[in-house]
């Protein structure tokens, strides 16, 4: 497969090793997630009129699952302000290693590395073996979700959950190792993760053998130019998206110029078979579940859905619960069984029924995230307009520092976007038709791989259904 | 190479990481053919409807992030007059794609008269900030038959059986012994 290292282009280089941008973007995400909470906390309990909702629901999430997910992958990782005050302080460092330096030759990159995580706090413990999956993640995710028509209206609501992912990414900086709440337990970065693995950029080596042979592995362990991969990646074993944070360490601690920044053939890393796992395949169901769910309660015509998701805690939230749940962990992971299962006994293959079913599992993650950006582009575009108003009077106390305060609420292109719903989920259906297709031919010949994979493509078929009739129609 | 180790004896000879070719079944259908279904489905002109353009009466209730009716089905080239009501705190109508807002006080009945001459769902949501779920006060309005998603319907059926084609064979595809 073709690939185009970036970083031969002039500038790109340079750009990436230094730490500025790096920091200067995530300095100011920072102050605007800080006043964000603030907003929520003090400012106008109307979602539509406060900063901290309208940025963080409608342009940050936009920006993220219209823009940054599909086309940069993790690139939003790199330079997300959540991790930032525990890492500055588990590092003991804002910027760099003290040491910073060129040469190499001036220590050993173990010494340095040590000396490094000398100077932060933090324990630095190694993150329980048990937990090395994104179950934690999920669940996380999970549990927001059945909180999420509160959250997505509630400035004070929002505020909090804000809050509490600051503090625990903090606390997490403090008593594990590196970046242990990005890895294990943030709820936004497990589905960029699954769904990173589409994106038309990667960070990978440029040859392997020249990592192998090299024996202090600076890239992992940090040297005076930087700090070993905070995501505990290992560049030359990466064979996806997933887990690389794409905060290019490795290119900056790298003493062989190793590392390249690769533009490549969209979902490239679908067609990787290694590192295909259970926790991520049952990412890929919660992300659907949830996409289908919101697309019902949150864009249906049904008020009693939207009243059942926002009355926590009454005998309907409850149902509401309920139904999620069965529908994420159950309904649809079971009826995708029963589809690798037909396939697996037509095709006579004779393969695992468990292992087809992670692998074909990974079919869901383009038709994941054309049903979100489906989703998303139905409830962005209708609220949009909120941003001018926030942005001259983000609290709603009257200000008007820009003169948009008192603009009218005005959707944007909502005559066309069923159309646009539409083209995507189409796009999405077929990428992950073929994407079954290739998964079950990694095994198999042809006409057992296309029976193999006729029941998923017919469950992909079917969600797509669902999807525009919930959507479109 | 790990989905190897599952399978029968029969297919172990198939490299895990390189894809088969689609089956000849599939194979026959070129994508040229593909394109012109696709392109029959997307554009073939609806066929003509038979009811009669009617006026319409029709009585909208806002309240508590509902409208109630929440789904409003027309005919094509009705002439339809909305009353809107709203039952506690001011509330908006505004009907995508027909780009028409409507306001109503709290007690009050607003009115808007237009012919319904687009075809297909749109949906309608309130327009005025009026509590924690505003953004989701949303209705729909059937005009019609949906060919939006009745052709694109047609469509992902067709998409599904593209992608099946879409897998083309690699090169290093090791052959049986």
């Amino acid at each position: 497969m073709m690939r185009y290292d970036l970083t031969r282009l002039p500038l790109v280089k340079p750009l990436l090793k230094s730490r500025w941008p790096q920091f200067i973007l995530t300095a100011l995400l920072l102050a605007g997630f800080v006043f964000a909470i603030l907003a929520g906390l003090a400012g106008t309990p109307v979602g539509s009129r406060n900063f901290g909702i309208v940025f963080v629901w409608i342009a940050w999430w936009a920006a993220l699952m219209l823009i940054a997910i599909p086309l940069f992958g993790r690139g939003w990782c790199s330079i997300c302000p959540i991790p930032a005050p525990g890492e500055w302080l588990q590092r003991g460092a804002v910027l760099g290693p003290q040491e910073s330096s060129n040469d190499f030759s001036r220590s050993s990159a173990t010494e340095v590395a040590t000396t490094n995580v000398r100077r932060g706090l933090g324990l630095g413990k190694r993150w329980p073996n048990r937990l090395r999956n994104i179950w934690l993640q999920n669940a996380v995710f999970v549990l927001v979700a059945l909180f999420s028509a509160v959250v997505l209206t509630q400035p004070r609501v929002t505020a909090l959950v804000l809050a509490a992912l600051l503090f625990i990414a903090l606390g997490a900086s403090l008593v594990f190792e590196r970046r242990a709440f990005c890895r294990y337990l943030c709820p936004v970065g497990g589905f960029i993760g699954l769904y990173a693995q589409l994106a038309p950029v990667e960070v990978r080596v440029k040859d392997l053998a020249l990592c192998a042979a090299h024996t202090a592995k600076t890239c992992y362990t940090g040297s005076a130019a930087g700090y070993g991969c905070p995501w505990q990646v290992f560049p030359g074993s990466l064979v996806k998206n997933t887990y690389c944070g794409m905060c290019v360490e490795c290119l900056r601690t790298c003493p062989h110029d190793n590392i390249a920044l690769n533009l490549r053939a969209f979902g490239a890393d679908l067609e990787a078979p290694a590192g295909r796992k259970l926790d991520e395949a049952f990412k890929a169901f919660i992300m659907l579940g949830a996409a289908v769910t919101y697309s019902a309660v949150l864009l249906g015509p049904w008020a009693a859905l939207k009243s059942a998701a926002y009355a926590i805690g009454t005998p309907a939230w409850g149902a509401y619960t309920a139904a999620f749940l069965l529908l994420i962990f159950v309904l649809l992971p079971g009826a995708f069984w029963i589809a690798v299962r037909i396939g697996t006994v037509f095709s006579r293959s004779g393969a695992s029924t468990r292992r087809m079913f992670v692998s074909l599992a990974y079919a869901l993650v383009p038709l994941g995230l054309a049903a979100w950006i489906a989703f998303s582009l139905a409830f962005v575009f209708a609220n949009l307009s909120y941003v001018w108003p926030a942005l001259s009077d983000p609290l709603g106390w009257g200000w008007n520092l820009l003169g948009t305060a008192h603009l009218a609420w005005r959707p944007y292109l909502t005559g066309v976007t069923p159309a646009l719903q539409a083209v995507v989920l189409l796009g999405g259906l077929t990428w992950a038709s073929a994407t079954a297709r290739r998964i079950a031919a990694e095994g198999l010949p042809p006409h057992a791989a296309t029976l193999q994979s006729l029941p998923v493509i017919l469950y992909c078929l079917l969600v797509t259904l669902a999807l525009l009739g919930l959507l479109v129609a | 190479m790990r989905i190897i180790s599952g399978l029968s004896n029969r297919y172990a000879h198939y490299i895990s990481g390189y894809g088969s070719p689609a089956s000849p079944a599939v194979r026959r259908l070129p994508p040229g053919a593909i394109l012109l279904i696709a392109l029959a489905i997307a554009f073939f002109p609806a066929p003509a409807l038979s009811a009669a353009p009617i006026e319409r009466h029709i009585h909208l209730d806002a309240k508590s992030f509902a409208y109630a009716p929440a789904v409003i089905a027309v005919n094509p080239g009705d002439r339809v007059t909305l009353e809107l009501s709203s039952g506690d705190v001011v509330h908006g109508w505004y009907l995508d794609g027909y780009d028409l807002d409507l306001t109503a006080e709290p007690g009050q009945t607003a009115r808007l008269t237009f012919t319904a001459d687009r075809l297909g769902a749109f949906r309608f949501r309130c327009s005025v900030t009026c509590g924690p779920l505003h953004p989701f006060m949303t209705g729909k309005l059937v005009v019609g038959p949906n060919w939006l998603f009745w052709r694109a319907a047609g469509l992902s059926v067709l998409a599904a059986l593209a992608g099946l084609m879409l897998v083309q064979p690699r090169p290093t595809h090791r052959q049986p012994r």
